[in-house]
């Protein structure tokens, strides 16, 4: 009962901030000049488009449309150059497959790496594979992400020429996300995401893991005659999991952002590279569109964290 | 009745004596000197070994961008060269001859591309039009092949066997003769040139005749037939030949040049123009030297020269400052507001505790990404990118910083020493500022260290998008760099190489500084992740 009031808060609470955060965004890009493609009829179908829709109003009445327009037919504007007259909305969400699945992939890869690498890294603590896993995990968490895709780039395609150098188009590779072939181009972004990932959940299972093997309880346990492998597994690893699991549950809400400078680099058709063609062309309401989207994943992300330390150990009550 | 030895209700005055006479006591003073606060941490932080050579390699980094452009006196990072677009690394040095920043690359060459880059060479030795054999053109200083590494036969399309040569070339040599279009007055300037330092700029023209391969590259000096050399057999008919096994012409070049009706040489052409001063000549130049001439210095480029034909060296030099000036600024104005905003917030809690919180709350969860875009698209225009990317830094960037203080207000507000201040009469300003914020000074220096590699990332991965626009030559980028390398580096690895490599360090030596300053602040702390 508590938990469910606590969530219930929690969520109120999110979409409070969601809601003002969306008015900010919304009033500082609506307060921008709109520009019209040079070419004359195109420019007065869309000037004729954006009267009708009200884009000459005053603010404060584009916004209570905008917002009508949200509640009642879940509209949030229209494409002006991306995709024309496609609905923002529409294109947003057929953006998302694509980062999802490479983000997925990479974490599919990165979290079974990243735990057993920690996992051995704190048994071994202070011995030489415990320092080489360290000094290693403080290189890869620090150098960035677009760093590993030029590498991946160089070795994989340039000198191997194992991987191809972009990520396929939809119609190159058959005509599905999920054929075999799409895979095989998707496996640049896939790698180079997952070197960051696998380094700092490394980093995060080790520093937990090693806590908890140092406490009293595994004292306990080694006393009343478990070995060592079976307290590890049974006791501390358990008690290990209740920081690692939200943080892991936070990484799955995460792939929905996706990573926009891997996405420009490999050519991913994503969320992320939707964002920079919308700032590019100028296409306003596909970029308040993505605004909107990156703040929920985010917002999302951070609630979803608190609420599943509540799950996953009752002990940790919450909102007290 | 005996004597009690022990009376001492009347003890004669002379059994008194001082015990001490003479000196004074006082305490003794300590031999060393007091161990505060920071000299505390900086012991601490002297024995971590990986914090110690981080921070070194910082300040050799940051060195290196001060001392760059003073080192490098005969540019600045404004000068650009477009022949010179794009080439690796060169210095006039003993090194050179060891293959070290000698401006080369090892290639593949086709057989006529190999011939076309050696004859570069062998025309650089024949100013005078007077023929030059191979063997002179090889030991030419302006001999774009260094040496041939090895030769390979590859099947090409229609099962066409063609020999591949893998050659170590200067790339800088490699640009060879270049046509300029010039008034006479710059053409009696490179004559006069060539007279005080003795080095050629001039060549003869090439003739256009059916012998020419292309018109316009001025490097086929020599005549051809569909690219292939040609030489004279002994019937005084013209004949293709190429390389032999070792990478060796065959034939001596037989060159091509425009000759006047008494069969001497032609260094230029009046192409057009008005009056007798901006006559316009068409001439044929060496570029290595001719660049001599009109800088008045040889081509030396530590790094190389970018997409654009900027010093990579100046250019480089110029994105460090900016991103460690960017992520500096920053990281002291987090300081401020996060300690001031966390003081106020943590200090008097309560409903003004709420609503801050609320209110940083809510910037704290709008994407950094869209707070950029957003301030870039408002403000860059009117301020310029860089400021506008400041602002939107400091607008969520210390919320991180005034959680952090907040907690220490709230661990520290109602500890008794604090109640003592207060009821000794001291006001809030002094309770904050004298009694509870030094508590949170290390986290605060810690976190305000650890904002660095922060904005380093943030700053090139904005750049490298294009949502951060630094064009032009003044401003650029570490970001901007890599963005310009990458759809080219592939061919030119020195464009990615330099910025990732000095990124990629500066991002795990701020790191390792972050850390072992969080170790020597707060030793409780050693080896939790946050």
């Amino acid at each position: 009962m508590k938990m469910a009031k606590y969530s219930l808060k929690r969520l109120i609470l999110m979409f409070f901030t969601l809601f003002v955060i969306v008015t900010i965004c919304f009033f500082l890009i609506r307060m921008l000049p709109r520009e019209l493609p040079t070419d004359k009829v195109q420019a007065q179908a869309i000037a004729a488009r954006w009267e009708a829709l009200g884009y000459n109003e005053p603010l404060l009445v584009q916004y209570g449309i905008y917002l009508k327009n949200i509640v009642t037919q879940w509209d949030f504007g229209t494409s002006w150059y991306i995709q024309t007259r496609q609905p923002a909305w529409e294109l947003l969400t057929s953006r998302l497959l694509p980062t999802v699945l490479v983000n997925l992939y990479s974490l599919v890869f990165a979290i079974p790496l990243g735990l057993a690498l920690g996992i051995y890294a704190a048994i071994k603590k202070n011995k030489w594979q415990d320092s080489l896993i360290s000094t290693m995990v403080m290189v890869f968490v620090s150098v960035p992400s677009y760093v590993y895709a030029f590498l991946v780039q160089y070795f994989l395609f340039f000198k191997l020429d194992l991987i191809p150098l972009q990520v396929y188009s939809l119609a190159d590779a058959g005509g599905s996300w999920f054929t075999a072939k799409m895979f095989h181009s998707m496996l640049g972004p896939v790698i180079a995401l997952s070197f960051g990932e696998i380094a700092s959940l490394c980093r995060f299972t080790r520093a937990e893991l090693t806590e908890t093997l140092t406490s009293d309880y595994m004292l306990l346990a080694r006393t009343k005659g478990l070995t060592r492998a079976q307290a590890t597994s049974r006791h501390a690893m358990k008690n290990a999991m209740v920081p690692i699991l939200p943080m892991i549950i936070s990484s799955f809400v995460g792939i929905l952002g996706g990573s926009m400078i891997i996405e420009q680099i490999f050519g991913v058709p994503g969320v992320g590279r939707l964002y920079i063609q919308s700032i590019n062309l100028l296409d306003y309401d596909v970029f308040m569109v993505d605004c909107v989207f990156y703040t929920f994943v985010s917002l999302l992300a951070g609630i979803v964290v608190d609420l599943s330390y509540g799950f996953i150990d009752p002990r940790i009550r919450m909102g007290e | 009745m005996a004597e009690n030895k022990n009376n001492y209700t009347s003890i004669p005055k002379e059994k008194f004596s001082f015990v001490h006479d003479g000196e004074r006591i006082s305490d003794k003073k300590f031999d060393d000197k007091p161990i505060g606060y920071f000299k505390d941490a900086w012991i601490r932080f002297r024995k971590s070994h990986a914090a110690v050579v981080a921070t070194v390699i910082i300040i050799l980094i940051i060195l290196f961008a001060l001392l760059a452009p003073v080192f490098i006196s005969t540019h600045d990072a404004t000068f650009m060269v477009a022949s010179y677009a794009k080439k690796p690394g060169r210095l006039n040095s003993f090194l050179y001859d060891y293959g070290i920043l000698d401006g080369g690359t090892n290639r593949d060459f086709s057989e006529k591309g190999l011939i076309k880059a050696i004859a570069v060479g062998i025309g650089a030795e024949d100013w005078a039009g007077n023929g030059v054999s191979y063997e002179q053109g090889m030991e030419s200083d302006y001999q774009p092949i260094r040496r041939i590494n090895n030769s390979r036969v590859s099947v090409g399309a229609g099962n066409k066997e063609s020999t591949i040569y893998n050659s170590r070339v200067d790339t800088y040599l490699e640009v060879g003769f270049n046509y300029l279009s010039v008034e006479k007055s710059e053409y009696e300037a490179i004559l006069a040139f060539e007279q005080e330092t003795g080095l050629h700029v001039l060549y003869p023209l090439v003739a256009n005749n059916e012998y020419c391969q292309d018109p316009l590259d001025a490097n086929y000096w020599y005549k051809t037939k569909k690219g292939a050399p040609l030489y004279e057999n002994e019937s005084g008919k013209l004949k293709t030949f190429t390389l032999d096994a070792d990478g060796v012409l065959e034939h001596d070049l037989l060159d091509n040049y425009k000759r006047d009706a008494d069969g001497n040489v032609v260094y230029y052409e009046y192409t057009g123009g008005g009056n007798f001063d901006t006559a316009q000549y068409k001439i044929r130049v060496l570029y290595y030297n001719y660049y001599q001439f009109k800088y008045g210095f040889a081509p030396d480029y530590l790094m190389g020269t970018d997409s654009q034909g900027y010093d990579l060296a100046l250019r480089l030099s110029g994105g460090i400052k900016l991103s460690l000036v960017l992520a500096i600024s920053v990281s002291a104005i987090n300081f401020f507001l996060g300690a001031m905003y966390g003081a106020v917030e943590g200090y008097y809690g309560g409903a003004v505790d709420l609503v801050l919180e609320r209110i940083a709350d809510i910037l704290y969860s709008t994407p950094f990404v869209v707070v950029a875009t957003l301030f870039q698209i408002h403000l860059s225009k009117k301020v310029g990118p860089i400021p506008s990317l400041l602002f939107a830094y400091v607008l969520t960037g210390w919320i991180g910083t005034a959680h952090r203080v907040r907690t220490q207000f709230y661990r520290f507000k109602n500890q008794e020493y604090v109640m003592a201040a207060r009821t000794l009469g001291a006001r809030d300003g002094r309770i904050i500022w004298k009694h509870i914020f030094p508590n949170s000074l290390g986290t605060i220096i810690t976190s305000s260290a650890l904002v660095i590699p922060g904005v380093i990332m943030t700053e090139s991965m904005l750049s490298y998008l294009g949502i951060v626009k630094l064009g032009g030559s003044t401003a650029t980028s570490l970001g901007t760099l890599l963005s310009d390398a990458s759809a080219i580096w592939t061919n030119y690895p020195h464009l990615m190489l330099y910025p990732a490599l000095i990124i990629s360090l500066l991002m795990i030596c701020f790191n390792l500084f972050g850390n072992g300053l969080r170790d020597a602040f707060n030793p409780a702390l050693r080896g939790v992740e946050e």
